[in-house]
């Protein structure tokens, strides 16, 4: 038995984004609900540990207008820059405003907010690194979900946990709602709504090694893409230089930052050589191409070479254990090492997606070159791609991200949803979502969906991560459509309505499959090298002919098309990208 | 640096990770509940499989419901400690099956649910009523003195005063750990009493008065019988005990 809803605002994922466009609603004075496939203190929000940046100039000389040329560079100039402006003008504000809620930031001896250096975060247009990131110990994003879920708390705010969002409702071109699935009982629920705001997060689980949670699947753009809207600049994903060895779990940039440093199985400091200015905080596309470099010139450390080490042996003890707590304990935990004896073994980890669905600044979901708003359509965070990141995020921008544009796209919905008339649902506006369960509940047996996600992590790992190429991606494609054939075959044990988490986990898996159909054909498009994007049959940025977004589409006969939009320039001239 | 030291560091950090020793066998038994396959009753099954031994005791409950058994039902997400969705009672404690690595329980494991919270399905509880004591404590900043234009100061020393207990991740690892939360549900439990000493004791905050009168009440603090079962649960390392204890002090002896 479906069930009905109708709420002015519903608001998909329940992250820092999700969260805080949840309370602009809710203060804007619509009828809000969010929709989340977890808790909301599960959110992946959580995991970020480093820092949020602000230019408040608090610990040393700083200005907004010098983080903005730092995220424009940072991004190697793919950067939408007018929505980096508001940004990083924007940022100094939301930090003011998360420690008027409660947000517990270190403190300088003044009593002040404290700020550390961050990656690709500089003074003056690149003369030094610069004290940027406001941070809670290495727990900073820990901080920030708990400080927004409060304020729901306090807010009162309508949550639905444990819902999956498996379809977007549209009617007329103009959003009407969406449709769930409930965890605890296999119920389908019809959410009519007159705006929906996405903010599900990232898709990392499409690599082998990830520090993204095993639930960031891609939901809310690969929902969007099966409706025929585009995804932009997908073949952009960030491999974070300092994962776990094999695990991927994150050990923060504010490791070095706070000093660390990475080294070669010669001792040799390597990131000397690669940005002789600020070394190893480099933003982290340039890191990582660094470790690859070393390891394939046999200078990786490990029983198969193929790591490097992130040492902090010479930080004093009150550093490592105050203001890097947690990456110490998962250095401890998971592999054993004591960091202040020892150094860490890492390599770089599927950890950020720039690209995403399509927005505006307003956190509107906008179609095709000419950027045409859909009306009642919002995304933010990690899953939009406004474009504030380009083609390599900096580190702590996430974090400021998601508030900033939560708030932005939050603001905006509530303004749209007064003044909108209730939307019509379509005709069996839950169909769609219960031919999928009943398809995939509906086979005697079948393909293991393990088996098809382990192939498509080892083979994403394989050929599409921090260095790509026209045959690696050839070949990442031919193994999709396989793997497809067999999803179309996927066998689920559970038939239950009752909890089915393996259920949910197929459908995860057919989003993943959505979304690196996505990244593996614009990457393939793109010949040239830039940010996250390292091809290395073009191993150059080519202004001339690539400043430019990328646009997918899924057609109707399944297969994708592509389409470009012009980068939005600002003061910031493309330059040679030099660290 | 010197590239000596580094050497013989080298050397034995490989050692120990080179996965030498190969995968073992690590049998897990886990108590089953399935009201849609087999009513009321609760179950015990067990699976043995094969397992790298420096994997997590999640990786291995993994392998059963990916390559075993598909209707084996447990949250999970971000696998490293922080997210706090797999709580869950290992070998008679609570842990997070993320933060249990597979040698340390080799070469059995038993996992159950954690007790308390009535179940819903294998190793998921009913989470609502944790949730329910955790916004009992009005769990948020109040203060009504007007915002300043920027950030409110607060010194070092005030801002550590409530470190501890901002670590928490509300996984329910403490709460359902605790013997009179088994036998009072209407115990607010050790996680909403961490998530008041948060703000209790945060120089910014005016509302404390009104959490510390909660907690005096029949449902708070002082059912604690100080049995330290929390602490020794918190997978975040919080001194659960020690912050119950610091809310009973100053109900007992400050005038608020």
């Amino acid at each position: 038995m479906t069930i009905f809803h109708t709420y002015d605002a519903v608001i998909v994922g329940a992250g820092g984004a999700g969260l805080r466009a949840a309370i602009e609603a809710i203060d804007g004075g619509v009828s809000t609900a969010v929709i989340s496939k977890l808790y909301p203190t599960r959110s992946h929000t959580g995991a970020a540990q480093g820092g949020m940046c602000a230019a408040l100039g608090n610990v040393e000389a700083d200005s907004p207008e010098w983080h903005a040329f730092d995220t424009v560079k940072g991004g190697d100039y793919l950067v939408d820059q007018p929505a980096a402006q508001l940004m990083c003008e924007g940022a100094v504000e939301a930090v003011y405003e998360l420690e008027h809620w409660g947000m517990p930031f270190d403190r300088t001896p003044d009593g002040l907010i404290n700020q550390r250096r961050f990656g690709g975060h500089t003074r003056n247009h690149g003369e030094a690194p610069v004290k940027r990131a406001c941070y809670a110990a290495d727990r900073t994003g820990h901080m920030i979900l708990q400080t927004l879920y409060q304020q729901c708390v306090k807010r009162n705010v309508r949550f639905f946990n444990e819902f999956y969002v498996l379809d977007q409702l549209m009617v007329d071109g103009a959003c009407a709602g969406v449709v769930a699935y409930e965890l605890a009982t296999g119920e389908l629920h019809v959410f009519r709504a007159k705006a929906v705001l996405y903010a599900t997060g990232g898709f990392g689980r499409m690599f082998k090694v990830s520090s993204n949670a095993h639930t960031l699947t891609g939901d809310g753009p690969a929902v969007l893409f099966r409706r025929g809207l585009p995804l932009e600049d997908m073949e952009f994903f960030q491999f974070h230089p300092t994962g776990v060895y094999k695990m991927g779990i994150l050990l923060s940039e504010a490791v070095r930052g706070e000093g660390g440093i990475l080294v070669n199985s010669e001792g040799e400091r390597f990131m000397e050589r690669y940005a002789p200015t600020v070394k190893d905080l480099a933003p982290r596309d340039v890191v990582s191409r660094a470790i690859y470099q070393e390891i394939k010139e046999g200078r990786g450390v490990g029983p198969y070479r193929d790591a490097t080490y992130l040492d902090v042996r010479h930080l004093p003890r009150d550093v490592i254990e105050e203001k890097l707590p947690d990456v110490t304990e998962f250095a401890r935990v998971y592999l054993g090492v004591e960091p202040t004896r020892e150094p860490v073994p890492v390599q770089p980890t599927a950890h950020y997606a720039m690209g995403g669905i399509p927005t505006d600044a307003d956190g509107r979901v906008v179609l095709g070159p000419e950027e045409t708003p859909v009306p009642g359509l919002y995304a933010a965070g990690e899953c939009a791609c406004v474009s504030v990141h380009g083609a390599n995020r900096l580190g702590t921008n996430s974090l400021l991200d998601i508030v900033v544009f939560g708030r932005h796209g939050g603001g905006h919905m509530a303004g749209f949803a007064r003044d909108a008339h209730p939307p019509a649902l379509p005709e069996q506006p839950d169909g769609f979502v219960s031919d999928m369960v009943s398809g995939l509940l509906g086979r005697p047996e079948g393909h293991n969906a393990a088996a098809i996600r382990s192939e498509l992590q080892g083979d994403m790992y394989d050929l599409a991560f921090v260095v790509r190429s026209e045959e690696s991606l050839r070949k990442m494609q031919g193994i999709l459509e396989g793997l497809r054939e067999r999803y179309d075959r996927v066998y689920v044990q559970d038939q239950g309505k009752v909890f089915n988490t393996e259920l949910m986990e197929v459908v995860e898996l057919g989003f993943l499959l959505d979304c690196a159909d996505s990244l593996v054909a614009a990457a393939l498009a793109r010949e040239e090298s830039r940010g996250g994007h390292y091809r290395e049959d073009h191993p150059l940025r080519d202004d001339d002919n690539w400043l430019k977004h990328s646009l997918t589409y899924r057609e109707e006969d399944g297969s994708i098309r592509l389409e470009y939009k012009p980068v939005k320039m600002g003061t910031y001239v493309p330059m040679e990208r030099k660290y | 640096m010197e590239s000596d030291n580094l050497g013989d560091v080298l050397e034995t950090s490989e050692l120990r990770r080179a996965g030498a020793s190969g995968n073992v066998v690590l049998t897990l038994r886990i108590r089953r509940y399935n009201p849609e396959l087999r009513g009321e009753e609760s179950w015990w099954d067990e699976f043995a499989i094969e397992i790298d031994p420096d994997d997590r005791l999640l990786d291995a409950l993994h392998q059963v419901k990916w390559y075993h058994d598909g209707t084996l039902a447990l949250r999970r997400s971000c696998a490293h400690g922080v997210c706090g969705s797999d709580a869950m009672m290992i070998n008679g404690r609570n842990a997070l099956a993320c933060k249990v690595i597979v040698k340390d329980v080799a070469p059995k494991v038993t996992v159950e649910p954690i007790r308390g919270l009535p179940v819903l399905k294998d190793l998921i509880v009913d989470m609502e009523p944790f949730f329910q004591g955790y916004e009992a404590v009005l769990p948020y900043l109040i203060n009504d003195e007007g915002e300043p234009g920027r950030e409110r100061l607060q010194s070092p020393e005030e801002r550590a005063r409530f470190d501890d207990t901002t670590k928490c991740i509300l996984c329910a690892a403490c709460t359902t750990s605790c013997p009179i939360f088994w036998g009072d549900e209407e115990y607010v439990g050790p996680a909403a009493i961490v998530n008041a000493h948060r703000f209790i004791y945060d120089s910014r905050d005016r509302g404390a008065r009104e959490r510390l009168q909660i907690l005096s009440e029949r449902t708070g603090v002082f059912r604690c019988r100080t049995t330290f079962n929390c602490t020794e649960a918190c997978p975040r390392g919080i001194e659960v005990t020690k912050a119950i204890q610091d809310v009973k002090r100053t109900i007992l002896f400050e005038r608020f």
